[in-house]
């Protein structure tokens, strides 16, 4: 019984082991996003899980902050970054276009350091 | 990690739990608790949101020093914190014009719908629970329009719930997800949840997730209990009412380490004195007492991600009614009085452990078992029923992701088994019949749930399970869940499944023993009482807009549901008044539903709650296609409260008045009775209203008192033939409105916190 449980225990918990490499399959990561509301989380979100790799991506409005969860085997932080420029939402590395930015709403028009 | 494997999960929030922490309470300026605002470590990922009476508890360490408090529409602000005392932080609306507008969505209601969840869910919260005058979760539902409280006798006071007119073994009841008010507990169990013990309840309409079990068809209703890690030392509640019941109430938490804390819930009600309001020489209420003890034990490590919880429970109630004259000792099974007694033991174990992947916070494994074994003894003058089931319920969960938090899914095993000695000494066509329908139910399923959230307006909960059972066979259950936000604040929402069941149609039907009916089965070779079990379809749709009508909130609800029975266990009363006829549907049955609902703000803390239902119940009974009996058509209920400021050191008034109004009700049938033991074929529409008034006079203590039935009307005719309790017309079970008439009480709480 014991074997067994153990088994079907290591079979569900295999979705999680760690690979072979040294690439972290669920490495965390906190990145500051530029954005004012509800719209713009819902857009900074959108925008992160189109980066395939992300598996989980919070965007905190009081601190501007994105929690991403992602494997670093499919991509990295700074896809991330480009994705959410894209969507015209700034962090301090990768600015977005002008155009971009100009198609928010006009609530989610954050200030532009 | 070994040991993990073999310890038992339990799925839960995450707590974050480190070796220190610091807890505290959130106000708005006007000093009333502020749910859901954010605290956070500054330069850490630590962080929480306050509860529904703004409380939180967060881990502390000596290196964080700025605790970051932020709430929608009010001014963020970053305390330092030199220790871990408890703080009381009181929260500035921020000037900014922009975010005004967002201030009037702040104060958490106290019974909420979401605009987010698939499914369509409403939770009570246990500030809710406090406007229903007593005492007991069967009683918590007055104040809350998806759910109709009926009497179910006129000897046991015991009230029956219904969620889209079906009565509540169509529900799954379960407590903390382990289905608890089920098979031999149907008629009482609700009663055996003191309502102080719990933390809210998410009431769930249509089908339900599959996770819980195949056995829900309207509804699923779940109850929490409060957390022994959030819980204040000490309470205590007392009450007391005109119909002379008493109910006392304490609850003794300690935390004994950062780990592990625990809580010690004791309660006794009483009810002393016999009552007679309408004058029919039977009591309108039960003698009775009852003591229920539980202690509960929470493990939680936050660091390993483990929490677990552990729980024993013993509960006695013991009930008198009949005649006034009654004495058991003497009388007992003889014609000198009619009389009754329902004696109940409860005794419940259940542990249940979850853990979560500590790099994967979506990620989680839990188990749930336990254990309840349940005994009832009763006699209803020379009708006896005994029943005493043992259960075993264990439930493994698995959640995670595929690909990323947007494609979440929950799969997993479970297994139960139930032991019923069930003995019956009733009429069989009209003759004294012993009958012993002992019997043994085990079943093994499977599950598998996805949900697709695309996080902005669009999710969907799709789920199936299998399962063996040894009386119902192999079968699927499916069940789907939609949501679509079309537009601002508005939701869309349907749902579709299937539920199977088996009918203990004496436990679920024990009001007709308080009758002189022939208990008949017209079995058809099933394997429950030969009788087939219950399967059933239901479909729904619901729709909420949300929005502003003089600058505050209003929220317009309609929703439809249709519960269509492929078989069902056909309880007819329309064939004689001296019969009650038990036989597989034949022909169709189903239950349409409809709620419109208007809830209004009307200045801040007044708020009214509307709601107007309509039900259209029939199933083919042998006298042809008739409505359900002691079902209202047409419902409406209006729930007005208001609260004041909460004035320097938390004293405060609170004002709760609930209006019921119900249409005529179908009767069962008494047309070839005696005239005088006739009811005719509708009941009077009437209405009712309860008012209650709670003084708190600090964070410690408050008082509260009410009434119940406040134009006291009382049902004309409560106990058919009570003349002659004995004879062929004696009925008791035929009640649509309350026997006893106005009842007025009073409690206290007392808190340490």
């Amino acid at each position: 019984m014991k074997k067994m449980l153990l088994i079907m225990l290591v079979a569900l918990v295999g979705i999680s082991a760690y690979a072979q490499e040294k690439k972290n399959k669920n490495a965390k990561h906190e990145i500051e996003v530029y954005g004012n509301c509800d719209m713009c989380k819902k857009r900074i979100e959108k925008a992160a899980y189109g980066v395939s790799g992300v598996k989980s991506a919070i965007w905190h409005q009081e601190h501007k902050d994105l929690h991403l969860i992602l494997d670093e085997n499919k991509c990295t932080v700074d896809d991330v970054k480009q994705a959410v420029a894209k969507a015209g939402h700034d962090t301090k590395d990768v600015k977005a276009k002008d155009e971009d930015y100009a198609k928010l709403h006009s609530c989610c028009q954050y200030t532009r350091e | 990690m070994r040991i993990l494997f073999l310890l038992f999960l339990f799925l839960a929030g995450l707590y974050v739990q480190a070796q220190e922490t610091l807890s505290g309470q959130v106000l708005d300026e006007q000093k009333q608790p502020l749910p859901g605002a954010g605290l956070s470590w500054l330069g850490t990922t630590i962080s929480t949101a306050t509860d529904v009476e703004g409380n939180f508890t967060l881990p502390y360490s000596g290196e964080y020093k700025k605790l970051v408090v932020s709430f929608i529409g009010y001014t963020t602000d970053t305390l330092t914190v030199a220790s871990p005392e408890k703080i009381i932080h009181v929260m500035r609306p921020s000037s900014s014009n922009q975010l005004k507008e967002v201030v009037v969505d702040k104060t958490r209601k106290s019974l909420e719908r979401s605009y987010v969840k698939t499914a369509n869910v409403s939770t009570m919260s246990n500030k809710e629970l406090l406007k229903a005058a007593c005492c007991n979760i069967a009683e918590s539902f007055e104040t809350n329009p998806s759910i109709d409280v009926n009497f179910s006798d006129a000897l046991t006071g015991s009230r029956q719930i219904k969620m889209l007119g079906l009565t509540s073994p169509y529900l799954l009841i379960a407590e903390e997800n382990i289905p608890s008010v089920r098979g031999a507990s149907q008629a009482y169990g609700l009663s055996f949840v003191p309502g102080t013990w719990v933390e809210s309840i998410q009431i769930t309409k249509g089908a339900g997730p599959v996770i819980n079990g195949y056995e829900s068809i309207s509804g699923q209703i779940n109850y929490e209990l409060l957390k022994p890690v959030n819980d204040i030392p000490f309470f205590l509640n007392v009450y007391g009412s005109t119909d002379s019941r008493f109910e006392a109430n304490a609850h003794v938490n300690r935390k004994f380490s950062d780990k592990w804390s625990s809580t010690l819930f004791l309660h006794t009600n009483a009810r002393i004195a016999k009552n007679d309001m309408n004058d029919d020489g039977f009591l309108d209420n039960p003698l009775g007492q009852q003591i229920n003890v539980l202690n509960r034990w929470q493990y939680t490590d936050a660091e390993k991600g483990l929490v677990s919880f552990l729980n024993v429970r013993y509960m006695r109630d013991e009930k008198q009614t009949g005649e006034l004259d009654f004495n058991p000792d003497t009388d007992k099974f003889t014609t000198n009085n009619w009389g009754s007694e329902i004696n109940t033991d409860k005794f419940d174990a259940s542990a249940k452990l979850g853990y979560v992947w500590p790099d994967m916070p979506f990620q989680s494994i839990g188990l749930q078992t336990a254990y309840n074994w349940h005994r009832q003894e009763s006699y209803f003058g020379f009708n006896q029923y005994n029943i005493d089931q043992k259960s075993i319920y264990s439930n493994l969960i698995f959640s995670s992701i595929i690909n990323n938090t947007l494609n979440k899914f929950s799969t997993g095993l479970n297994f139960s088994y139930d032991n019923y000695d069930e003995f019956v000494n009733a009429p069989e066509n009209g003759v004294m019949l012993p009958r012993d329908y002992s019997r043994t139910d085990n079943s093994a399923g499977a599950f598998f749930e996805y949900t697709y959230d695309n996080t902005d307006n669009f999710s969907i909960v799709a789920g199936a399970r299998f399962d063996v059972h040894n009386r119902l066979g192999a079968f699927f259950t499916p069940r789907l869940h939609l949501r679509y936000n079309p537009w601002n604040k508005a939701v869309l929402r349907a749902s579709a499944g299937r539920g199977k069941r088996a009918a203990n149609i004496f436990a679920e039907n024990q009001s007709l023993f308080g009758s002189s009916r022939s208990l008949n089965i017209a079995g058809s070779g099933g394997k429950l009482y030969g009788l087939d079990p219950e399967i059933a379809w239901n479909y729904g749709v619901s729709f909420m807009q949300g929005f502003s009508l003089f600058n505050k909130n209003a929220e317009f609800i309609v929703d439809f549901y249709r519960t269509d029975f492929q078989n069902q266990v056909v309880v007819d009363l329309f064939a004689s008044p001296q019969q009650a006829n038990f036989f597989n549907l034949n022909g169709d049955s189903y239950a349409n539903s409809l709620q419109v609902e208007l809830n209004y703000e009307i200045t801040r803390h007044f708020t009214i709650r509307t709601a107007y239902k309509y039900y259209d119940i029939k199933t083919q009974y042998s006298t042809g296609m008739e409505e359900r009996p002691l079902q209202a058509k047409h419902r409406f209920f209006s729930n007005i409260a208001y609260e004041t400021h909460v004035k320097e050191g938390g004293r405060q008034w609170k004002f709760d008045f609930t209006y019921n109004w119900m249409g005529r009700q179908r009767l069962p049938y008494t047309g070839s009775n005696p005239e005088q033991y006739q009811l005719g074929e509708y009941s009077p529409s009437f209405s009712l209203m309860n008012a209650q008034v709670t003084r708190t006079f600090s964070g410690v203590f408050e008082m509260y008192a009410g009434v119940e039935n406040l134009g006291n009307y009382k049902q004309d005719k409560a106990i058919l033939g009570n003349d002659d309790p004995f004879g062929p017309y004696f009925d008791s079970s035929i009640i649509y409105a309350p026997v006893f008439g106005q009842m007025y009480y009073a409690g206290l709480r007392f808190k340490i916190k």
